[in-house]
């Protein structure tokens, strides 16, 4: 399976978040208003990374020499300890079961129109880990800072701060309609895109106290070789 | 062969059925009622691939454009429900629709698999009726999670049969009841994309795992459907997938809001 070795392994179904009701990443709020989407979003946008794209800290991700660049975010991964379904953004966090990074990887897409499955879920398009942190071992979300790095140097940064009560109501949204299942993996919370990543970039995303998950871009005929 | 995974007395067990359709416990040969067993979804599934307008007419229905690329989506495990199970409808909705589809079962890992070579990863097929409530359609990564991605909202069985038992995947007729009417019917014939296409298509970008799931989508013939009604979906040399609609449970968890309804 593409995820040995990890120190984290995915157990379950992993959801993300690519906008929210009040963070469209970047994008203007009248791109929205036109064809196709006619109003902007009224809930969180959901998609969905399967289980080929899971990668262990340190892995390689192969891309065909055909796509040269890809957009990178650091992600805030949160796991459930138990089935979740129905809860209020009050009580959102009782449930979380631990936190991990994510590396979310996607070729350049300007369209929110249909699922980005060509576009998010290659081979290894999902770094995660590298370890599992128990709630408890954080002491306070909202200081927690997401960091992007492509070849060592900071492409974005974030902090949670009030993202704290977004990921709150991220959860009761969710579990309003699905259950988040014991294992399942909720990327919660991520920094803005980085400049492009070629092949041969290094991408780490780094979090105080979560460590730090790397990986690297290299081309498939390396990989052939 | 027909293949299933079933709860019987405690426990989860795989059965077998034989040509007159009595289920065999697959450890000890074992005959068991159809009715003593639970049934689960026939294969133990890794990630569940969707398509969305694979069928002409459907496309015509709901006025698409047809496109060269496939319209895939993702669901979870958790959308899965086994024959004679219960999905439930919310209800506040109105609009909720049974969806006839082969789910074709991959049986060997593979990428870059040619359309030529395709069939040779395939190890058997089954009945999926991929439910979709069409008020919570949005133009965002459509169709979007709330209307595809429901607890027990695709029953999926009642068991896989073997790929070499199946003349003709292409040519399989596909028929939908809701409380013995019939409501749809198509041919997987009039697919626009192929099944060997399909896999083609897929493993260019990604690997394929014994256990996805690729669910074919769906011909003509949209009924709206209620809690009370039995929904039977059917494909010629493989079975009929019996489903009942349910009143969605009222959410009791302490704290819980009324959550749909704040962010519709």
């Amino acid at each position: 399976m593409p995820n040995s070795g990890s120190c984290f392994e995915v157990r379950g179904t992993v959801y993300g978040v690519a906008l929210d009701v009040d963070d469209f990443c970047g994008n203007p709020a009248e791109l929205f208003r036109e064809p196709p989407y006619y109003r902007p979003p009224t809930a969180p946008v959901l998609f969905i990374k399967p289980r080929n794209t899971f990668l262990a800290n340190g892995g390689k991700v192969f891309l065909p020499s055909a796509l040269r660049e890809l957009e990178a975010s650091a992600v805030l991964a949160m796991t459930f300890g138990r089935d979740t379904r129905g809860v209020s953004s009050t009580k959102a966090f009782e449930t979380v079961a631990g936190y991990t990074l994510a590396i979310d990887l996607s070729e350049p897409n300007p369209s929110y129109f249909r699922p980005p499955v060509r576009e998010k879920c290659r081979d290894g398009f999902l770094p995660i880990g590298p370890s599992i942190v128990a709630p408890g071992a954080i002491l306070n979300l909202e200081d927690l800072a997401i960091r992007l790095e492509v070849d060592g140097r900071e492409a974005a940064s974030l902090r949670v701060g009030d993202g704290v009560g977004r990921i709150a109501r991220l959860i009761e949204h969710v579990t309003g309609f699905m259950t988040l299942r014991t294992g399942d993996v909720l990327l919660a919370f991520r920094t803005p895109v980085g400049p492009s990543a070629k092949t041969g970039s290094r991408i780490s995303a780094v979090a105080n106290g979560l460590g730090r998950l790397e990986c690297s871009l290299q081309s498939e005929e390396e990989g052939a070789a | 062969m027909k293949r299933s995974r079933v709860a019987y007395r405690g426990a989860v067990r795989t059965v077998i059925a034989d040509e007159n359709e009595h289920l065999l416990l697959s450890a000890d040969g074992q005959c068991v009622g159809f009715d003593e067993v639970v049934w689960l979804a026939p294969v133990e599934t890794g990630t569940i691939f969707a398509l969305g307008l694979n069928y002409a007419d459907h496309a015509s229905e709901l006025s698409f454009k047809a496109t060269s690329k496939p319209l895939f989506f993702l669901k979870g495990p958790n959308t899965l429900v086994g024959n004679n199970g219960e999905s439930p409808c919310p209800d506040d909705v109105r609009q909720m629709h049974a969806e006839c589809e082969l789910a074709v079962v991959i049986g060997r890992q593979g990428r870059r698999i040619p359309q030529s070579q395709a069939y040779d990863f395939v190890a058997g097929y089954t009945i999926a009726n991929d439910y979709a409530i069409r008020e919570y359609l949005e133009n965002y990564y459509r169709p979007n999670l709330r209307v595809k991605n429901r607890d027990f909202c695709t029953p999926i069985g009642p068991w896989m049969v073997d790929a070499s038992d199946i003349s003709d995947p292409m040519a399989l007729g596909l028929r939908t009841f809701v409380n013995g009417e019939r409501v749809q019917e198509g041919n997987t014939r009039e697919m626009i994309t192929a099944i060997p296409a399909l896999i083609e298509y897929l493993s260019d970008f990604m690997t394929l795992f014994p256990g996805d799931l690729i669910l074919t989508g769906t011909p003509q013939g949209m009924a709206y459907v209620k809690p009370g009604d039995e929904v039977v979906t059917e494909i010629d040399q493989i079975g009929r997938l019996v489903n009942r609609v349910i009143r969605e449970p009222r959410i009791t968890v302490e704290g819980a809001a009324p959550s749909e309804a704040s962010f519709a």
